[in-house]
């Protein structure tokens, strides 16, 4: 295995009961690249992330994240990512502040760089007036941003993110790109899962999931090379279509 | 260590935020404690009382005027036929009723014997009977005093033997029920809020995501259980407090025993509850699953807690299904502290028992808790 | 009224299919009624006491032997000083200890009377007076043979009939009672959740948008809800028929009848909660912190209403369960019919209506 991989995964399968929600797949994400996860609804995207972030059981098939069997040992993967889900997961009934200490609490930062922490990323995301706000209150891009950066409090190296742009305006949705961007410039590695298609456009790579299994995966200028299209949605309907 | 205080302080924070839970966790209970407690007594007094005099003489009229002046008996209704008694008691405006037939007084002077007939409603069994005792002792008290007054006339009896009885009740002479029912209720109030906020907890950030968030977290299951049940505990406690000088303050409750002994006990009391409220909680898909159940229990180890009922009327299996009440504990344990000052070497079969359960519910709880499923 | 019928039944779909919560509604008022019925009694059976035998001669033995003999007392311990009393009680093993004095047999000989303590352990006044009554009324009777030879004249007999119940069953009381914390409290409880659950989940406000009235969208969601009561209303009586052998001496029709009225009264209750509170949370602890011990206490179901203080028993007639009990018993036990009845059957449709009506203008102000 490529010490170089930040995940590696390699005949993954998850079955509930008699369906298969992630079929066999396998694949690498090379240290700091921005991969993308693409799929349709129920495609099982999120189920093989549950599987790499350490809170789902795979059925069969092996996972490694930052060097870690996630099975063996899921509590040391969770040490190296970060986690932002397609749920809005942040208290609401707490301010922002609150969550920030309390998470960066869990994740047993001290309480001197919590402050830090704090300090930075309200100033990163230019929320001094918000900060004492309840998370409620806010609009829902500005949560999505802030349970981003939440995320990120511990410094993790690897970030999991499902689907954090939805429901969210085009102008936000940019700004999201760029706070991605500026952590993939950062050395970490992004692994995101969506289905907006023109965002995929973004991503170094991509893998597109159809029915539980990876039926594409290569840089998105290959893929459209390959299926002879412009577009990343014209690949993912062109793949859609054979599987019909 | 560190983790588990930021899991309390933001519990704290929640509970203190949500402005409309506030007066139900802390006012409410409190209300109840003083309303309720003066309704549960099995006291049976101001009985419902109705009589058909078909005598009409002076010693029937002398008989009900002895019903009249007992303080039991205090509503009087005077039915001219038993058809219209019958009809009033299915109404629910009587619920004894006595007869005094014709020639009532003519039979016990020639007779010297002479009838009387009483109706009971008895779908309160336990009332009834007291009903039956009141009414027997008021005839026995008539019957004695005409006969002392007839038997001037007839022949003169033999001396019975005696046996009397002296009845004597320890701990509250007055057979106060507040005595018995303001530190029950007190911890029943404990019991439902602990419970039912401890069982919706962890299902709650279940439904609205939060929980898997927390999932991702190298947080340890213990370490997750413990900061939800520090909060909790010291509002049981808050709640103890609070309910101990309402009944010293209010009801003025006798607190014999060392009150660091009920604190001790209440304690460990309250980590039983709150491991079964979080295993609940670990184990339900949706609050209203969680609540249903915690509902079901609740009701459950209230009304098997001896509290209302006596436990050691009830069958055999039913006795030892209420080992594992633990409201039966700590209504044994308050009662014994307080009440008759019981010490530690009294109590210890109880503490030992709430100890045990405390250790089984809560790692009940930490194993219920799934990070990873 | 198609897409209302499709509305319920999606309610519907969604009660059914989750099998755990199906259980739940199902099984546990079961077993509630189960349990209850066969377990709680409040006649005072199997009292542990304690002897303190200053005589032991043959009187005392005697007496001894009666007590031991009746179903109230199972004599646990006998102890031979006064100093073993307190530590006995305070262990809580025994509730009472029977104190005979020296020379029983001779005092009663030649002085014509002799002494027993009956000392009871009253942190439990119920069961310490009765005790107390119990063994007073024993040795009555041991008097009684005592003294045959000498008959008293003058007698006057009371003939107690005990009417509705005549061999005191304690389910009698008890099952009516079960019957209506079950009822109210699902109903109450299960309502006002499922209705703040939508709101919570910002479901509410997308059926809110939609053609459907927003009367149909609550009773869409109370259908289900009432469905579920019904059932479990039958089951429970089904159980006291054939389980504990309880009477329907008057008529199943406005049993029935009174029972959905008791539902339905619930149910709006139910809905009157979910227009006060925002969350799920709220919701419950509103209905269950204010509703099972006033429910279970002020009701009648366990402690007599008549014997409560004034303002307390006033308190009780804005109890719906208080009249619902009285109307089951009414018509289970007494086999009274409406004509009986009307006086609080009307008090339940106004409670009925009047928790409808507030529930309606609370809805409004928060739409406008």
């Amino acid at each position: 295995m490529n010490k170089e991989n930040a995940i590696t995964v390699k005949d993954l399968t998850k079955t509930f009961g008699a369906f298969t929600a992630v079929n066999n797949i396998s694949f690498e994400v090379g240290k700091g690249e921005v991969f993308g996860f693409l799929g349709a609804n129920g495609a099982g995207k999120t189920t093989a992330m549950k599987m790499l972030i350490g809170i789902l059981k795979p059925t069969s098939g092996i996972a490694t994240v930052a060097n870690f069997d996630v099975i063996s040992h899921a509590e040391d993967v969770k040490k190296s990512i970060g986690y932002m889900s397609q749920r809005f997961s942040l208290y609401n009934d707490l301010t922002i502040k609150e969550n920030i200490t309390f998470f960066g609490g869990i994740y047993g930062l001290k309480k001197a760089d919590i402050k830090v922490k704090t300090k930075e990323l309200i100033e990163e995301l230019g929320l001094h007036d918000e900060a004492n706000k309840l998370v409620g209150a806010l609009p829902l891009g500005w949560k999505q941003k802030v349970a981003f950066s939440v995320s990120l409090l511990h410094n993790p190296q690897i970030i999991f993110l499902d689907e954090p742009t939805g429901g969210v305006d085009p102008i936000t949705r940019r700004q999201f790109w760029e706070m991605i961007y500026r952590e993939a410039h950062r050395g970490k590695t992004i692994f995101v899962t969506t289905h907006y298609m023109d965002e995929a456009e973004y991503c170094d790579r991509v893998s597109i999931m159809v029915e539980g299994k990876i039926e594409a995966l290569d840089t998105p200028k290959n893929l459209k090379t390959l299926y002879k299209v412009d577009t990343m949605n014209q690949v993912f309907l062109k793949l859609a279509r054979n599987i019909e | 260590m560190n983790i588990i205080r930021y899991i309390i302080q933001k519990e704290f924070r929640q509970i203190f935020r949500n402005k409309a839970m506030l007066p139900i966790i802390f006012i409410m209970p409190m209300i109840q404690l003083i309303i309720l407690s003066n309704a549960a007594t099995f006291e049976v007094k101001n009985i419902k009382f109705g009589y058909i005099d078909n005598d009409k003489t002076s010693f029937s009229r002398e008989l009900v005027e002895k019903f009249n002046a007992s303080t039991y008996f205090n509503v009087l209704s005077d039915y001219p036929t038993a058809k219209k008694a019958k009809s009033a008691m299915l109404n629910g405006e009587v619920d004894v009723v006595l007869e005094i037939p014709q020639h009532f007084s003519r039979d016990l002077i020639k007779e010297k014997k002479s009838d009387l007939s009483v109706t009971i409603n008895a779908i309160d069994g336990a009332a009834a009977g007291v009903e039956n005792v009141y009414v027997n002792q008021i005839v026995q008290q008539f019957n004695s005093k005409i006969r002392v007054g007839l038997m001037l006339l007839g022949t003169p009896e033999v001396q019975p033997q005696l046996i009397e009885t002296i009845p004597l009740f320890w701990y509250n002479e007055t057979l106060n029920y507040k005595t018995f029912m303001v530190p029950g209720i007190l911890v029943l109030l404990v019991t439902m809020i602990t419970l039912f906020l401890s069982g919706m907890n962890v299902v709650r950030e279940k439904e609205i995501g939060t929980l898997e968030q927390i999932n991702v977290t190298p947080i340890k299951k213990h370490q997750f259980i413990i900061g939800k049940l520090f909060p909790f505990l010291i509002l049981g406690l808050v709640l103890l407090t609070v309910g101990l000088i309402i009944a010293k303050l209010i009801f003025d409750i006798p607190m014999v025993g060392s009150i660091l002994l009920m604190y001790g006990y209440t304690i460990i009391y309250i980590l039983v509850i709150l491991g079964i409220g979080l295993f609940i909680s670990n184990y339900t898909d949706t609050q209203q699953q969680a609540m249903f159940i915690a509902w079901f229990f609740m009701v459950i180890f209230i009304l098997m807690s001896g509290l209302f009922t006596p436990i050691e009327s009830m069958p055999e299996w039913a006795q030892i299904l209420t080992e594992f009440n633990p409201i039966k504990y700590f209504v044994q344990v308050m009662r014994m502290v307080m009440l008759k000052g019981a010490g530690i070497s009294d109590i210890y079969p109880q503490v030992l028992k709430t100890l045990l359960y405390a250790v089984a519910m809560n790692g009940l709880a930490v194993m219920s808790y799934k990070k990873f499923s | 009224m198609k897409r209302f019928i499709g509305f319920i039944q999606k309610e519907f779909y969604h009660i059914l299919r989750d099998r755990r919560s199906l259980f739940i509604l199902f099984g546990m008022p079961i077993a509630q009624v189960l349990l209850f019925g066969f377990a709680i009694t409040n006649e005072i059976n199997n009292v542990d006491i304690a002897i303190l035998d200053h005589s032991k001669d043959a009187t005392t033995k005697e007496i001894i032997a009666k007590i031991a003999a009746s179903k109230y007392f199972s004599i646990k311990q006998v102890i031979d000083n006064e100093a073993a009393i307190e530590p006995a009680f305070k262990k809580g093993h025994i509730k009472a200890v029977l104190n005979f004095e020296n020379d029983f047999s001779k005092k009663l000989i030649s002085e014509n009377k002799a002494t027993i303590q009956i000392l009871t352990d009253a942190t439990d006044p119920n069961t310490a007076n009765t005790i107390s009554n119990y063994t007073a009324s024993i040795l009555k009777n041991y008097q009684g043979d005592l003294n045959k030879g000498a008959t008293l004249s003058y007698q006057i007999v009371p003939k107690t009939r005990l009417a509705y119940n005549p061999e005191l069953k304690s389910v009698f009381m008890f099952v009516p009672g079960v019957m209506t914390v079950i009822l109210m409290l699902v109903s109450a409880m299960m309502t006002s959740i499922s209705i703040t659950r939508e709101k919570e989940l910002g479901t509410m406000e997308i059926l809110l948008v939609s053609p459907l009235k927003p009367f149909q969208v609550i009773i869409g969601k109370v259908v289900p809800y009432i469905l579920l009561a019904v059932i479990n209303a039958i089951i429970i009586v089904l159980l006291s028929l054939f389980v504990f052998k309880m009477p329907v001496e008057g008529s199943f029709f406005l049993l029935g009848a009174e029972s959905l009225l008791f539902i339905i009264n619930a149910l709006s209750l139910g809905i009157l909660i979910s227009t006060i509170a925002t969350s799920q949370q709220t919701a419950m602890m509103v209905s269950l912190m204010g509703l099972m011990l006033p429910v279970i206490l002020l009701s009648g179901f366990i402690f007599p209403i008549s014997s409560m203080p004034l303002p307390l028993q006033l308190l009780s007639n804005i109890i719906p369960a208080k009249w619902f009990i009285i109307i089951i018993k009414g018509i289970m036990l007494k086999g009274v019919g409406i004509e009986y009845l009307w006086k609080e059957t009307l008090i339940l449709i106004g409670m009925t209506l009047f928790f409808i009506a507030l529930s309606i203008k609370k809805y409004k102000i928060r739409l406008e």
